[in-house]
């Protein structure tokens, strides 16, 4: 089944420099192994695409079930020159948790989040 | 084993301290680390400095401990703040008058030699490039445009002044983190080679240096955010914290928010660009081994950070002026709302050229339909949109350039597309800033930094 990330996970997103930051968090265990899977660095590099230049690095922290996405050339140059509304990239982690990934039914089926009619 | 708790003072210079409070009435806390300055606030204070050289330091110093101090004082609570900015003696005299005239007389410190912007060319004269962290590009490239830099100081400077009994600590520039790690090594003396513990003090520090987003403020999530209870009047976290590191984030009895497994991680990784290697001018932080375990009734145990030796080198910030923004905003009602909205942005550039008025960029945005999410937005509804909002945005070297967008708007409401509201006026130009990051030798820095306490 296809299911957006904020359905099996959720995200805080900050800046420094030009970089927005992401921390992207499994509800549960059996989930994590789907984001580590799913959500790659350059499946975020894609997704970000049209607002950053790239790269992104991906950090993955298994003690806290969580993926920390780091992207680089994301605030056209720093916070204080963005033209943005969002110039601080505050809004960056929903941006994330948009993103759809497919999920093999049977593995879905064991997705805590994904049975409480969520 | 001992334990002290300290407790979460402000976030960003605008924070509330109302939720300070409570903290100090009922959280048993010792200390109230206060962090006033993010990343961009030394742009603002520059500025406030440049027309009065007793300005520099956050305005909300005064009324905050004019309102805490009063409770903090019978407890014997203590506070480090960052609030002195770019002019921490000044913020001092500020703060005795305004004590004096109520007939309080703390003991107050500051630390100052976090400054560096008058000692650019002595430390470029010294071998010292400054050299931006990021590209290498050599900072004689904006030297004329700086407005301010500073290193970021350590905790070694606050332990120092607290243990000349300081009950208010002043700093400029600090790691954030340091503001609650300072308090800490004084009260258990940990030496400054004891990484490890150094690594749970910087990890305590971290997830209190935001006020309410490490209490469930600004949860991050679909849906979950709206079980979290009462955020009108949230606790800030309050650590409580072990001889030997093991620390327990909670908040204080009685108020909103929540700190469990979920809030907590989501602070931990707030604005870290690499969590195993997590530099500070005390410890450098590996997270990787950090266990948090949810206590339940908001409190989560933190234990098992990893320290590694500080790094040699201190990070500075500095910031230079890189033009000026115009930004204007003006809505449109159904029928072809959208499309309205492109066709003025489309006028509104090309009246631009037609008067010569040369802009770097040009930036729209179309309010409510996808500023946020892009090409992530629904759009399947665009042809019958209620309303939408137009904001055109543009960089410019030349502040009357930007201050000249707005005009572009006026004459629209007679002479171009129909249904056009909520146009509130043309917004002054503002200042842009380019940040530029780079490396010091930390004894270039420390040699100059000085703790003076006043009783």
């Amino acid at each position: 089944m296809r299911v957006r990330l904020a359905r099996i996970a959720h995200a805080r997103s900050g800046d420094k420099a030009d970089r927005i930051d992401i921390g992207l968090f499994a509800y549960d265990a059996a989930t994590w192994p789907v984001l580590v899977r799913e959500v790659t660095a350059e499946r975020v590099a894609q997704h970000f695409a049209w607002m950053a230049r790239g790269p992104v690095a991906c950090h993955i922290l298994e003690n806290i079930l969580a993926l920390k996405f780091v992207i680089d050339g994301a605030l056209q140059g720093g916070a204080a020159r963005n033209l943005r509304s969002d110039n601080l990239g505050k809004t960056a982690a929903a941006v994330l948790l948009r993103m759809e990934i497919d999920i093999p039914d049977e593995e879905a089926a064991r997705l805590p989040r994904l049975q409480s009619g969520a | 084993m001992r334990t002290v708790r300290i407790g979460a003072g402000l976030g960003f210079y605008g924070d509330s301290w109302l939720p300070v409070r409570a903290a100090i009435e009922r959280g048993e806390v010792r200390y109230i680390g206060s962090d006033h300055l993010a990343e961009l606030t030394l742009a603002i204070l520059q500025k406030d400095r440049a027309r009065d050289p007793v300005a520099g330091f956050t305005r909300d110093l005064v009324p905050m401990l004019t309102a805490l101090w009063p409770l903090a004082e019978p407890r014997r609570v203590r506070f480090v703040l960052n609030a002195g900015g770019l002019n921490p003696l000044a913020a001092r005299d500020a703060l005795v008058t305004a004590f004096e005239a109520r007939g309080w007389r703390p003991r107050i410190a500051v630390v100052t030699g976090d400054n560096l912007l008058e000692r650019v060319d002595e430390l470029r004269a010294a071998g010292v490039s400054l050299a931006h962290l990021d590209s290498g590009a050599d900072i004689a490239a904006v030297r004329e445009r700086l407005v301010f830099a500073n290193a970021y100081l350590g905790a070694r400077p606050i332990a120092d002044a607290l243990a000349a009994g300081a009950d208010i600590v002043l700093t400029g520039r600090v790691a954030d983190a340091a503001l609650f790690l300072g308090p800490l090594v004084h009260e258990f003396g940990w030496a400054w080679d004891d990484w490890d513990r150094l690594a749970q003090g910087l990890t305590v520090g971290h997830l209190l240096e935001c006020s309410g987003q490490g209490s469930g403020g600004n949860f991050g999530s679909a849906g979950d955010w709206a079980t979290i209870p009462d955020l009108s009047h949230i606790g800030y976290p309050i650590a409580e914290v072990r001889e030997d590191g093991v620390a327990v984030i909670t908040k204080a009895p009685g108020t909103g928010g929540r700190v469990d497994f979920d809030t907590v991680r989501q602070q931990l990784l707030y604005e870290v660009h690499d969590p195993r290697r997590y530099l500070s001018p005390d410890v450098v932080l590996d997270m990787g081994s950090l266990r948090l375990t949810d206590l339940g009734a908001d409190r989560v145990e933190v234990r098992g950070a990893r320290g590694l030796p500080r790094p040699e080198t201190l990070k500075v910030v500095a910031g230079y002026e890189d033009g000026w923004m115009g930004s204007t905003v003006v809505g449109f009602c159904w029928p072809d709302a959208w499309r309205k909205a492109e066709a003025t942005a489309a006028m509104v550039r090309r009246a631009l050229g037609e008067q010569s008025m040369a802009v770097d960029d040009f930036h729209v945005e179309y309010l409510g339909l996808d500023t946020f999410l892009g090409p992530h937005a629904d759009r399947s509804r665009l042809e019958e949109l209620n309303e939408v909002w137009l904001r055109v945005a543009i960089r410019t070297p030349d502040r009357r350039v930007a201050d000249g967008l707005g005009r572009q708007f006026p004459w629209l409401a007679l002479s171009g597309p129909p249904y056009m509201g909520g146009f509130h006026g043309i917004t002054p130009a503002s200042r842009l800033l380019g940040l530029w990051p780079a490396l010091v030798p930390r004894q270039e820095v420390e040699r100059e930094v000085r703790v003076s306490v006043t009783s």
